[in-house]
């Protein structure tokens, strides 16, 4: 009691002033703020520009980029003290598509307020999403909406990462185009009698901020900028080769694509307030 | 009295803000069937949702050109399979790589299509749709359609309040379309529930014990499959369909496929995953002698030293007396499921 009311008097004698200094560093637990994360997809240490950008894979394959598109979801923030906050896992679907530029933002609103000392999210569609009633699909989920492209109908299933370029290097196809196509979902489904299980190529990603932490307040919008590497595409955890295989789709060697790009994405900077 | 004049506010709001609840359509599981798997709590079936699906079944605007629509590889007078196609016949006369598998009882399948790649059926009409040798369309393209046709939003509205066009919309009432083929009164099955006046001939009931005998563990009863995905030996092709080992990508799983339902299959010629016989006879010639030793035949097709099923010429003629007993003719002709 009676330090409420020592406080009560702090307020009143140092006024706003002193209000927003005291915010500035404490919050109220049921306080939400707004964190925003921006995927910065580059090859190596250049930006990438698709279409024209060309790069080098670790297999000296030259290679360009003409769709580079996957799927962030699960969202979970870990705190100071170990707790983990998932983020509402309806809003949780996003589609991050490097020829659409808004769709590299994503804003999260009403998230606790907290210092966080790590995110975590999944590059895919889990599997419960997966094969929920289609009622529920909605939005960044609807395939005949955002999602088209992004799920096969006759393996039914998203496709949780999606690039697509050419390159001189890789085998050619039947009509001799060499372009190469990398389609990778699978997220350990069918539901046979009895049940078969397929491949299960979904990842999680847990940004680790070291000794920064992210205050997520009220008043402020901070910002976690996520570096994703199309070159760890191809050697992350195994060396993949556009001469041998430039198309990946349901194929055993998916397995080894998600593998890499699950090392693809590294952090890149945590920004406390972002408009 | 208080309370009334509240029910009578919230009886009066509702009727503003929704219009007439659509009737429902009552699922009926036929007598000695298991309990479906459908999940209904999620698509209740009404009088215009089914009847908006029926109208969607039947019109080519699903397809890229207009030209084909399910019906035309799912014929109501061949039990919703393709008559006459070994395998199915899309658009620009493409030809696919499967039979066109007929459609009835499907509240009872939990795996879709002959490689079981599709886990419910409000996810499989997108797959005829946008396969490039059936309709060849994109999902998007068809709603788009559908909301500048002059006839649908009309059926959208009655069958869920608005005209809004979804993807789920869609999607469910051609399933409460497909989920009300069921096919479950056939000569056979009046006879097993005992109906007045219907008996099996001797041929039919010597059919029924040689098929219990020999057919019945992959073809049980009542739904004459037991959903299972198996190889009956059929001899490879040069470049073999690897059926299910397409969608979990196991060797285990090369070159089965999802055991059919042999209701009505004397109406749904002709068979197997490829359509390569053209007649029940050929099957059953198959079954008796062209069983290959390929792999992961099923066990069941190699016991005892021998491969196939060893059939007599009364078994065969006795077997085709009984399957004609699974004809259901109050099905293939039940003007609910034909062209509105």
């Amino acid at each position: 009691m009676k330090l409420q009311y020592l406080l009560s008097a702090f307020f009143l004698l140092f006024g706003g002033a002193g209000c927003d200094l005291f915010e500035n560093d404490g919050f109220s637990a049921t306080d939400k703020g707004t964190l925003k994360i921006a995927f910065d997809n580059v090859a190596g240490d250049k930006d990438l520009v698709m279409e024209t950008g060309n790069y080098t894979n670790a297999a000296g394959e030259t290679f360009n980029v003409t769709t580079l598109k996957y799927f962030v979801s699960n969202i979970k923030l870990t705190t100071e003290d170990g707790k983990v906050v998932a983020y509402p896992q309806e809003s949780s679907y996003f589609l991050v598509d490097e020829s659409d530029p808004t769709s590299l933002t994503l804003t999260l609103t009403d998230v606790p307020a907290g210092n966080y000392k790590a995110l975590t999210y999944m590059i895919g569609v889990d599997s419960l999403r997966n094969t929920m009633d289609v009622s529920k699909r909605t939005g960044t989920l609807d395939i005949a909406g955002k999602a088209k492209g992004m799920y096969w109908s006759w393996n039914s299933g998203y496709i949780f990462f999606k690039m697509e370029g050419a390159s001189p290097q890789a085998k050619p196809a039947t009509d001799g185009t060499t372009n190469y196509r990398y389609h990778i979902g699978q997220y350990g489904g069918g539901f046979g009698t009895p049940p078969v299980k397929t491949i299960n190529n979904l990842k999680n990603n847990t940004l680790a901020f070291d000794t920064d932490v992210l205050k997520i307040r009220k008043n402020k919008t901070p910002q976690v900028d996520v570096k994703m590497d199309v070159l760890k595409v191809f050697t992350g955890s195994y060396t993949m080769k556009l001469s041998e295989d430039p198309v990946i789709m349901v194929n055993p060697l998916g397995a080894n694509v998600s593998a890499n790009y699950a090392k693809a994405y590294t952090l890149k900077a945590l920004q406390p307030n972002v408009p | 009295m208080k309370r009334i004049w509240i029910l009578l506010l919230i009886a009066g709001c509702s009727t503003v803000d929704t219009p007439e609840t659509p009737t429902e359509v009552s699922f009926k599981t036929p007598e000695g069937f298991p309990d479906p798997v459908y999940r209904f709590e999620n698509t209740p079936i009404t009088t215009a949702g089914f009847e908006l699906g029926r109208a969607l079944f039947y019109d080519g605007k699903l397809s890229r050109d207009g030209s084909i629509s399910c019906a035309d590889c799912h014929q109501q007078e061949a039990a919703f399979s393709h008559f006459d196609h070994d395998v199915s016949h899309g658009i620009d006369d493409r030809l696919g790589t499967r039979n066109a598998p007929a459609l009835f009882n499907l509240a009872w399948h939990s795996d879709f299509f002959w490689d079981g790649g599709v886990h419910d059926l409000d996810l499989q009409p997108p797959s005829a749709i946008m396969n490039v040798n059936e309709m060849d369309e994109s999902l998007d393209r068809v709603l788009e359609k559908l909301r500048k046709d002059s006839k649908y939003p009309a059926l959208f509205r009655s069958a869920y309040g608005t005209e809004d066009v979804t993807t789920a919309r869609f999607l469910k009432a051609l399933s409460q379309f497909m989920l009300m083929m069921v096919s479950a009164n056939s000569k056979y099955d009046r006879y097993i529930r005992k109906e007045a006046g219907i008996t099996l001939t001797a041929d039919e009931e010597e059919g029924l014990r040689v098929f219990n005998l020999k057919c019945a563990t992959c073809h049980p009863a009542p739904l004459f499959t037991d959903l299972k995905f198996r190889n009956n030996g059929l001899k490879p092709t040069p470049n073999p369909d690897l059926g299910r080992a397409l969608i979990t990508l196991k060797d285990e799983d090369r070159l089965t496929f999802k055991v059919p339902s042999l209701r009505n299959v004397t109406e749904s010629p002709p068979y197997m995953h490829d359509g390569r016989f053209s007649s029940l006879a050929r099957v059953l010639e198959h079954y008796n002698s062209g069983v290959q030793a390929t792999e992961n035949l099923d066990p069941l097709l190699n016991q005892n030293g021998r491969r196939g099923i060893a059939l007599s010429d009364t078994d065969k003629r006795v077997l085709l007396a009984f399957l004609k007993t699974l004809k259901d003719d109050s099905f293939l002709s039940d003007k609910r499921f034909s062209h509105p």
